[in-house]
């Protein structure tokens, strides 16, 4: 109750901070759609020049980036940790947050919580039905609880693995840490996997695991038989990285020393 | 004054050099990058010879060259404009005798040549090893290559210094930087090679800057132009350096009517 509490009066001060700078609002919203369309340009360019990417449709393909975008949303909504260790660390605001008794996660999280970006889950949605129709998709009734389940999981693998970046900068000095950098990879799960070698096959599912965001649920709704099981792993790959994320954030927490002065 | 302008460069590459684990790490992952598009490009050519001009072989190049490209033009100029904006520290700026946008631009090329050192070299390096690349072997491109990702520097920054600057105008430019990042990776090549697109689309981005960063230099690198065409495509990036000062100093002009410092 009382972290619900807190939520809604985050949000209360998100919009006060938001109503302030109103052009950029709407700025970002479309930049977040562009990048969007950026990946959809690719898809749509790719096609021009083939039918299939290994064995994989256009609207296949489509369908899959559908998926991708609803976790991503929500993701990008709840999960925003860029700039943490320059803001938190280097600027020393970790103290005042760590003199407060809710959970020091959870406050950065909700000092960071970026709304607009869900407007992308609804749009991934729209072209996962448009798609889906293309291909003489139906509806089922249990799409739509595996969709929730399925792309929570995801949303806790992104989390897990975006948190345990995040927390190297407990243990390092670096100030910008690889977070930019992952950003240019963590869409690779959503084409489908076998079409890389085996080295980023593994890399991908097991130790980056983006393709439990992207292609592997995403098979379970397209009827891709040979990723089912993958698709079922899903919520156990979300739970074991999503641990890994908030143990190793914790440790971290413990060794923080406070950045001097 | 020179010798000022020398100093920044030369203390950015040092703060660089300070934080290097951050460009060990960048090698992984611009290697990551380069892997993943090299098997997309596989796939998709599947068969067919040719696409959008580009053999197989030159396509793998131009991936490779590309991101290597990126590795070393690549700052964050406009978000460190857009954060002495922010919080004031623009005021001392402008009293000093030194031109602030030059001083980014000097940073800019430290961090630059610390990014071709560290990053580039070693990255392409390990590119070669791992895809099949294949280098040019007439010098001609060598050079011009050389001299066209230099101008790749100067576009890349000039376009990062408006959007920063850009700060003093919409007072907050988050959003705006992070569509000029989008833009840029589309529209420069980066992503898929101009001629690849439709004919309208690539119509329109050959009338834009963005192109002269990535997809011109690696038309060279890759031999799709040779010769004296180097020396047409180079001109395409001098005439977008010079236009493009005509923004910057204007946005800069204005900007020193309009400060308006926020808190602090």
């Amino acid at each position: 109750m009382y972290y619900i509490g807190l939520i809604w009066e985050y949000l209360k001060n998100y919009m006060k901070t938001r109503l302030t700078y109103r052009a950029d609002f709407w700025v970002e919203i479309l930049s977040d759609l562009l990048f969007q369309a950026t990946n959809l340009i690719f898809i749509f360019v790719v096609f021009r020049h083939t039918d299939n990417l290994g064995g994989w449709s256009e609207s296949e393909v489509l369908f899959v980036y559908g998926y991708f975008m609803v976790p991503y949303g929500i993701f990008s909504c709840f999960i925003n940790l860029w700039g943490f260790s320059e803001r938190y660390i280097v600027k020393g605001e970790m103290d005042r947050i760590l003199t407060r008794p809710a959970h020091n996660l959870f406050q950065i999280l909700l000092e960071n919580v970026d709304p607009p970006a869900l407007v992308g889950s609804f749009i991934g949605l729209v072209i996962m039905g448009i798609s889906g129709a293309e291909m003489g998709l139906m509806l089922e009734w249990w799409h739509i609880p595996a969709l929730i389940i399925l792309a929570l999981s995801s949303v806790l693998i992104y989390a897990g693995i975006y948190i345990t970046l995040t927390s190297l900068s407990f243990y390092s000095d670096a100030p910008t840490g690889i977070l930019p950098l992952m950003y240019n990879i963590q869409g690779y799960g959503r084409y489908p996997v076998t079409i890389y070698n085996r080295a980023i096959q593994v890399l991908l599912t097991w130790v980056i695991p983006f393709a439990f965001v992207g292609i592997y649920p995403a098979a379970l709704f397209l009827e891709r038989s040979e990723m089912h099981r993958m698709a079922m792993l899903t919520p156990v790959v979300g739970l074991v990285f999503g641990s890994i994320g908030l143990l190793l954030w914790n440790y971290g927490v413990k060794k923080y020393r406070g950045a001097g002065s | 004054m020179n010798s000022a302008f020398f100093d920044f460069m030369r203390i950015r590459f040092l703060t660089m050099l300070a934080y290097r684990v951050n460009y060990y790490s960048g090698i992984l992952i611009y290697t990551l990058n380069i892997g993943v598009y090299y098997f997309t490009w596989q796939a998709i050519y599947g068969s067919s010879g040719e696409l959008g001009g580009f053999t197989a072989a030159q396509m793998t190049t131009y991936v490779a060259v590309s991101w290597m490209a990126r590795a070393f033009y690549f700052n964050n100029l406009d978000r460190e404009i857009a954060a002495d904006i922010r919080d004031g520290s623009i005021a001392i700026q402008f009293i000093r005798p030194i031109n602030y946008v030059m001083v980014k631009m000097m940073q800019g090329l430290g961090e630059g040549i610390f990014r071709f050192l560290l990053l580039m070299i070693p990255g392409m390096l390990i590119a070669i090893l791992l895809f099949p690349v294949e280098l040019p072997t007439a010098p001609s491109a060598w050079i011009g290559f050389l001299v066209m990702l230099f101008f790749s520097f100067l576009i890349n920054s000039q376009i990062n210094v408006i959007t920063g600057l850009a700060a003093f105008f919409v007072e907050n430019n988050e959003g705006m930087m992070r569509m000029k990042r989008v833009v840029v990776d589309l529209f420069s090549g980066l992503i898929i090679p101009i001629s690849l697109y439709p004919g309208w689309m690539s119509a329109v981005m050959k009338v834009l800057p963005f192109q002269a960063i990535t997809y011109l230099p690696g038309s060279v690198f890759t031999g799709r132009v040779e010769g004296t065409g180097i020396w047409s495509v180079l001109g395409i990036q001098v005439f977008w350096f010079v236009i493009l000062l005509v923004p910057m100093m204007l946005i800069w002009r204005q900007a020193r009517k309009r400060l308006f410092v926020q808190g602090g």
